[in-house]
């Protein structure tokens, strides 16, 4: 080797050193290949696992993958615009599938909206409901769970762990409860959505909080500003960009878990997507996936363009 | 201490003639500040009008929300008292009773006397054979010729025996609510208030004297409802007295009324499997009970572990190999890394495509391909998550410091050495970072994608509250996910302060 080479021309003391820092180095690329077979070990492991519980085999299916792809092919490209914009199909034949003018919204005798617009603008004000409820409710919370806002730390304590708690439920079972009260239509949906976007977003709300500048606060506090005052005075117009920025970024993520939730019985055009799959009525399928990615990209750049120029191109990590 | 800063009021008032503007806001921003306000107070009446909120919720069963809340942490024994004309009574539980085949609580306290009395049986021997109604064509009306003779048959045959037979209940709820069945009366006491029914053994209840405040009816002689809060309620007719008995905590939760164990105490359950004669001569106690707790019917718990343990998995490879695809492909994206517009923009959108299909519809298209089941969740975890990191590694890499870059390029390296040496020391612990945080988070959203057939818990979770009675397994499975995603979140925050050291996040 060429540094036990080197080893015997260095003092008895850097030959010491080198020595150690070899046997760091043998101890950590043990650790590191011990690490690294532990983790193929277990990815084979899992994977084995998953495969095994799974209904078709990946093997057996993956010559498979694209029969999906191939279903959802319909008879001509123009049937994807008929059921989208719900217009008469020239293959209807009376059955469900090809009925695409069912489901129209009449706004006058002749004026209408297709049923798809409709049901993705109930999803859309769905994800903007509950998120303006959302951040009614997070907004008052983070202010009691700021460590510089409110020195009790019970207060603090108990309303950090409630925001835990409402993030950490699983929003189907939310939903599932208020569908057993409520019956089927969006406030389930609402429901789960906003109660997961209080713990959410009160979280992000309080960091924000707590990193402000007290200056105000303190001089608030100065001139005899009860807690309200000095809050509302002293920290809100500090925050509220950053408030605001994090505002437009859960809608964007609203919108995706409104559709989600559409689709386990929450309303919606989730419903409807679900259904589609279900029943393999390909154009309606497609028509769904061609509107959701588009409003979702449209939400998505819309936010996105208005949270620069609010806040500049800070806070853009994703959170849920 | 310093007195008191504040200003008296006439000097607030003298500053504040003095400076009018400053406590004036201009009126633009007050008036940008109330249309703000005024379009948000009209969304929301917009929203409950469209929603129809106020309707929905009138229509609501709060009642039952409350009762589905209670099941979640509690279970119901329900001992029905059926009262015969004559004053007797027979008691009976419900199908797969939480206490077994053979429920007889020390709270159902039945007096029995022998007496002897006539009963009517059906005299069954007697009646004639059905006529065969489709083998041979008949003119005659069904029935018609052999009308009178069957009715003749139909004769019951009265019976006089000696019987033991329940002439009073007493049923206990704890110390202050109890009811009793006798003689035709139902005397209920909760509250320190006795409210006592008439029954006639056939469809009236007559309430005796005025009703107290937990007990309803609704029309006279119709039932009436007696609630006793969280201990339970009954319901009183005229032929029955329906017991619901509420008890805290999760009956049967290892082991299920057909295991050997259930009913025993834990100490009797330890000595049965330390100490005591095999059950079942083909294995020994030990491995019978543990055999019972995984296949325990109600509780399902094999099962339930194994589908959550389909959920951690799904996460994990999920997210694993996102980061790996989308490790390489990050550099391509990254437009300070790879000078190709072209290329930058195409991976760029890739990433988008990926992320904008959104989970949920990927995880459909896998149900499709592969089958319902993990494969399914894991490979939607796997695309949409491939987007996610790969926008999030290819910003971190197009924010990193171009110095280490540039003096590692000046020594001569190639190409590669540069990204080794140069770029990667800087972005490592981001990118590891962002892939713990994803696979905690992905964790708990799996459940979602299960309940449409994507694997793990959620299609149980679903399952269990579809039915609307498993609300305990459902509390159940929440409780174990919490558990999970607790975990998790820990060690991906010990992992991630390791990483990039206490302040970073």
């Amino acid at each position: 080797m060429a540094t036990s080479a080197l080893s015997r021309h260095l003092s008895e003391s850097g030959a010491l050193v080198e020595r150690h820092w070899q046997e760091l180095n043998a101890r950590r690329r043990l650790y590191t290949s011990l690490g690294l077979a532990l983790l193929v070990l277990t990815v084979f492991a899992s994977l084995w696992f998953a495969n095994d519980s799974n209904a078709g085999k990946f093997f057996d299916r993956l010559p498979h993958f694209f029969d999906f792809v191939g279903d959802l092919m319909p008879r001509d490209a123009m049937e994807i615009i008929r059921a989208m914009f719900d217009l008469p199909s020239p293959y209807d034949d009376g059955s469900f599938k090809y009925n695409y003018p069912d489901g129209r919204l009449y706004l006058t005798e002749n004026l209408y909206i297709p049923e798809y617009f409709h049901k993705m603008l109930e999803t859309l004000n769905i994800a903007i409901f509950s998120t303006v409820i959302g951040v009614f409710f997070g907004f008052v919370l983070s202010f009691l769970a700021a460590r510089n806002l409110m020195p009790n730390p019970w207060v603090r304590g108990v309303v950090r762990r409630l925001m835990e708690i409402l993030r950490a439920f699983p929003e189907v079972v939310i939903a599932g409860f208020f569908l057993a009260i409520l019956s089927l239509g969006p406030i389930p949906a609402i429901a789960a959505v906003s109660i997961h976007t209080i713990g959410a977003l009160g979280k992000l709300f309080f960091e924000v909080v707590e990193n402000s500048d007290m200056k105000p606060e303190e001089g608030l506090r100065a001139v005899g500003g009860n807690w309200i005052e000095r809050v509302w005075f002293g920290i809100v117009p500090q925050v509220l960009p950053n408030f605001t920025s994090y505002f437009l970024l859960r809608l964007e993520i609203n919108v995706r878990a409104s559709t989600i939730i559409g689709a386990v019985g929450g309303g919606g055009i989730g419903e409807l997507l679900r259904l589609a799959i279900g029943q393999g009525h390909e154009a309606k399928t497609l028509a769904i996936v061609i509107l959701l990615f588009t409003t979702i990209f449209a939400v998505d750049q819309f936010s996105a363009w208005l949270r620069r120029r609010l806040v500049g191109d800070q806070a853009f990590q994703l959170a849920q | 201490m310093i007195a008191s800063t504040k200003p008296s009021a006439p000097e607030m008032e003298a500053i504040a003639a003095r400076h009018p503007h400053l406590l004036q806001s201009s009126s633009n921003k007050r008036l940008k500040a109330a249309l703000i306000g005024a379009s948000l107070v009209s969304y929301m009446v917009f929203s409950w009008w469209f929603f129809s909120v106020g309707h929905v919720l009138a229509n609501a069963n709060w009642g039952i929300a409350g009762t589905y809340l209670a099941d979640w942490i509690s279970y119901e024994i329900r001992p029905d008292i059926e009262i015969a004309p004559d004053g007797t009574m027979v008691v009976s539980y419900q199908r797969n009773s939480p206490l077994g085949a053979n429920p007889n609580p020390d709270w159902v306290v039945l007096e029995k006397e022998t007496v002897t009395r006539t009963v009517e049986t059906p005299a069954a021997a007697v009646q004639a054979p059905k006529p065969k109604a489709s083998s041979s064509f008949s003119f005659m009306a069904p029935n018609a010729a052999l009308g009178g003779n069957q009715g003749a048959g139909r004769q019951n045959a009265a019976q006089t025996r000696t019987e033991e037979v329940v002439t009073r209940a007493l049923v206990t709820y704890d110390g202050s609510t109890n009811i009793e069945v006798a003689e035709r009366l139902v005397k209920a006491t909760h509250a320190g208030e006795t409210f006592t029914m008439a029954v006639d053994g056939a469809d009236t209840v007559t309430p005796q004297g005025p009703l107290p405040r937990w007990a309803t009816q609704k029309r006279p002689g119709e039932k009436i409802t007696l609630s006793f809060g969280l201990t339970g309620w009954a319901e009183v007719e005229g032929d029955e007295v329906s017991i619901r008995n509420r008890f805290f905590g999760w009956a049967n939760f290892l082991f299920d009324t057909n295991s050997p164990f259930f009913g025993k105490s834990y100490g009797e359950v330890a000595s049965l499997i330390l100490s005591g004669d095999r059950i079942d001569p083909a294995r020994s106690n030990l491995a019978l009970a543990w055999n019972n707790i995984l296949y325990n019917a109600e509780w399902q718990h094999l099962d339930v572990w194994t589908k959550l343990l389909q959920t951690v998995v799904m996460a994990f490879v999920g997210t694993l190999f996102a980061s790996l695809i989308a490790f390489p492909l990050c550099f391509l994206a990254a437009r300070n890394i790879t000078p190709n517009l072209f290329a930058n923009q195409l991976f760029k959108r890739f990433f988008d495509f990926l992320r904008s299909v959104d989970m949920f519809i990927w995880a459909l298209f896998f149900t499709r391909a592969f089958g319902p089941g993990p494969l399914a969740g894991m490979s939607a975890i796997f695309f949409t998550d491939t987007g996610t990191l790969g926008k999030l590694y290819s910003e971190a890499l197009e924010n990193i410091d171009d110095k280490q870059r540039e003096g590692v390029k000046s020594v001569g390296a190639t190409p590669l050495a540069v990204q080794r040496f140069g770029v990667l020391p800087q972005v490592l612990p981001v990118f590891a970072s962002q892939a713990l945080y994803f696979w905690e988070s992905n964790t708990r959203s799996a459940t979602i994608i299960g309940a449409v057939g994507a694997g793990g818990i959620g299609l149980k979770l679903w399952e269990a509250m579809r039915t609307n009675s498993d609300w305990e397994n459902v509390a159940y499975m929440v409780l174990l996910i919490l558990m999970v995603v607790f975990v998790f979140d820990s060690i991906s925050n010990v992992c991630r302060s390791r990483l990039m050291g206490r302040s970073a996040h």
